[in-house]
């Protein structure tokens, strides 16, 4: 046999270690995945297809698109901005920002939907304005796009900061001085630079937004065919027994978090190349 | 056309001139845009964040302090603590464990599958909550594949306690192995063959030199994992069962008090849980400035 370099294990050590770290993860992430789109078409396609189909998963869907909709883009325009102005430059308060910016991860999702409440609802400080101009917000869909902001709120920024910190000023700085003016720098130079991470960050946004299940539970009310979001309607059906049906609308949001992996490691092969 | 490059320059020229300005506050205005992008930020991060999580803490300071200490410490919110403290604390010691080994695995060894496989460890960031809840109640309910092997040994996952931790473990997977991994792939190997040349085991090396190193972010990722599963809730509903005193945990008890229009109880402990997220957030915070000195 081969002597085996001092700084390696023996064989039937690194065996054992593989074998350990993928038992583990097939319990936890394999098995439970499979079982998603086992349980799904276990009673055949047409089943499958007449639950994604049926109205109120339809509506569900509609619902989660419009949510996504609204919610990825502003959170695109805060994300960039937040990123130019703390990568680029240096000013009091910076770290503070940094944290605020952070902050929505470290808040329960249940925690941000009550705050929403409190702060929009009937008993709010702006609840009585509200109802005057008869705008209801909590258990509708508006309050439902409002905690999907806040949920999804640092994703953009988080992949874009990094980036733009790790790549200094110099080329914006050259661009400037070669007579580009502001926007002309940010289109031409910064952002073709940041792009792979900018879409990673939208994606990754856009499948908290449509699966964000918490804060939009508690400021919905759970108003079927109104406030209904994809997610709410796994619970929905799961607690009417129809898990059949459950299984067929979670294999959407399965395979869009397959999708977003996939677009995860395209961005990263993209990102070694350049 | 107006002449921005030139206005940039001149801007430049004249910032640079006032010589009594701080270096820092002179090269601020060398990149256009400073004043937009912090109207934006500040915009959203008020309208978003700060006004939000004021309003939540206005209506707490409402309460007497009596009557916030009756919604915080009676018996089922003291139910609900253990659970979620004591599922939270099991998974991210599980996750700190098959985390670090992932992370081994992932960095060290060269075996099939293995790009797909670290492909799939960011699953559980990607997976809606609710999805990752009902698949797994399927998984170990009586009837469930998992289930059916278990019952017999008389062990309960779902529905118990057990379920819980189990759901929180999913949930929490990625933290310790996405910390670990970087620091693991920068690691110098020459500190390694050193030990080994001094006539260091391999479980000497590790112990004594690789874990030192890797240390502070197994710290760091398991305080993520924990704070990620004190917060979860979508799919602990599905799991847990929901029994008052036995299977809830403090946000599903915030929702509770919330649907029996207890708005004060809610706040009481919803800023309870706020309180310990910003203590683990700032825990986070002194941990990764310690690796970025220990790397620098």
């Amino acid at each position: 046999m081969r002597e085996r370099a001092a700084t390696r294990e023996p064989v039937w050590v690194r065996r054992a270690l593989i074998a350990a770290a993928l038992a583990f993860l097939a319990l936890f992430l394999f098995v439970p995945v499979i079982a998603v789109f086992a349980s799904a078409f276990a009673e055949g396609p047409l089943k499958w297809l007449s639950a994604v189909t049926d109205r109120e998963s339809l509506s569900a869907i509609t619902l989660t698109l419009l949510t996504a909709l609204i919610a990825v883009p502003l959170n695109l325009v805060f994300g960039v901005a937040a990123a130019w102005l703390i990568a680029k430059f240096r000013f009091p308060g910076r770290s503070v920002l940094l944290t605020l910016v952070d902050l929505p991860f470290s808040i329960s999702p249940v925690i941000a939907g009550l705050m929403f409440v409190m702060l929009l609802g009937k008993n709010g400080p702006f609840g009585g304005l509200l109802e005057a101009h008869h705008l209801q917000i909590i258990f509708a869909p508006p309050g439902i796009v409002i905690a999907t902001v806040f949920v999804t709120f640092p994703f953009v920024a988080r992949e874009v900061l990094p980036l733009m910190q790790s790549q200094g000023n110099d080329q914006e700085e050259a661009a400037l001085t070669l007579g580009a003016s502001g926007w002309q720098t940010f289109f031409k130079v910064t952002l073709p630079r940041v792009k792979w991470a900018l879409l990673y960050g939208v994606v990754l946004c856009n499948a908290r937004a449509m699966g964000e299940f918490g804060a939009v539970s508690v400021v919905s009310g759970h108003i079927r065919g109104l406030t209904n979001t994809l997610p709410l309607h796994v619970e929905i059906l799961y607690n009417e027994y129809q898990f059949t049906g459950a299984f067929a609308v979670a294999s959407l949001l399965t395979f869009l978090a397959l999708v977003t992996l996939g677009v995860k490691k395209v961005v990263e092969w993209r990102a070694a190349a350049t | 056309m107006r002449n921005d490059g030139a206005v940039a320059r001149r801007e430049t020229v004249a910032i640079a001139q006032k010589s009594s300005l701080s270096p820092f506050l002179r090269r601020r205005r060398v990149l256009p845009g400073f004043g937009l992008s912090l109207a934006i930020t500040g915009l959203a991060l008020t309208v978003v964040v700060l006004l939000p999580l004021t309003g939540l803490f206005v209506k707490t300071f409402s309460l007497s302090g009596a009557e916030l200490w009756e919604k915080v410490s009676d018996a089922r919110a003291l139910a609900a603590y253990r659970l979620s403290f004591g599922a939270a604390l099991g998974a991210a010691l599980v996750n700190a464990v098959f985390g670090l080994l992932v992370a081994w695995v992932l960095v060290r060894y060269r075996f099939p599958g293995r790009a797909l496989i670290d492909a799939l460890v960011d699953l559980p960031f990607a997976l809606p909550t609710a999805v990752a809840g009902l698949t797994l109640t399927a998984l170990y309910a009586k009837n469930g594949p998992l289930g059916r092997v278990l019952e017999p040994l008389g062990v309960q996952v779902a529905f118990t306690a057990l379920g819980v931790a189990v759901a929180l473990t999913f949930v929490g997977l990625p933290f310790v192995v996405r910390t670990v991994q970087p620091v693991l792939e920068e690691l110098d190997p020459s500190l390694e063959e050193a030990a080994a040349t001094l006539g260091a085991s391999r479980l000497t090396t590790f112990r004594r030199v690789v874990f030192p190193a890797i240390f502070p972010a197994l710290l760091t990722g398991f305080t993520l994992a924990f704070a990620r599963a004190l917060g979860e809730y979508g799919s602990i509903v599905f799991i847990s069962g929901n029994l008052p005193g036995k299977t809830e945990i403090v946000p599903l008890l915030i929702v509770t008090r919330l649907e029996q229009y207890d708005y004060a109880g809610a706040t009481a402990l919803a800023v309870v849980m706020l309180a310990t997220s910003f203590v683990l957030l700032f825990v986070v915070n002194v941990l990764q400035r310690k690796m970025l000195v220990q790397r620098a």
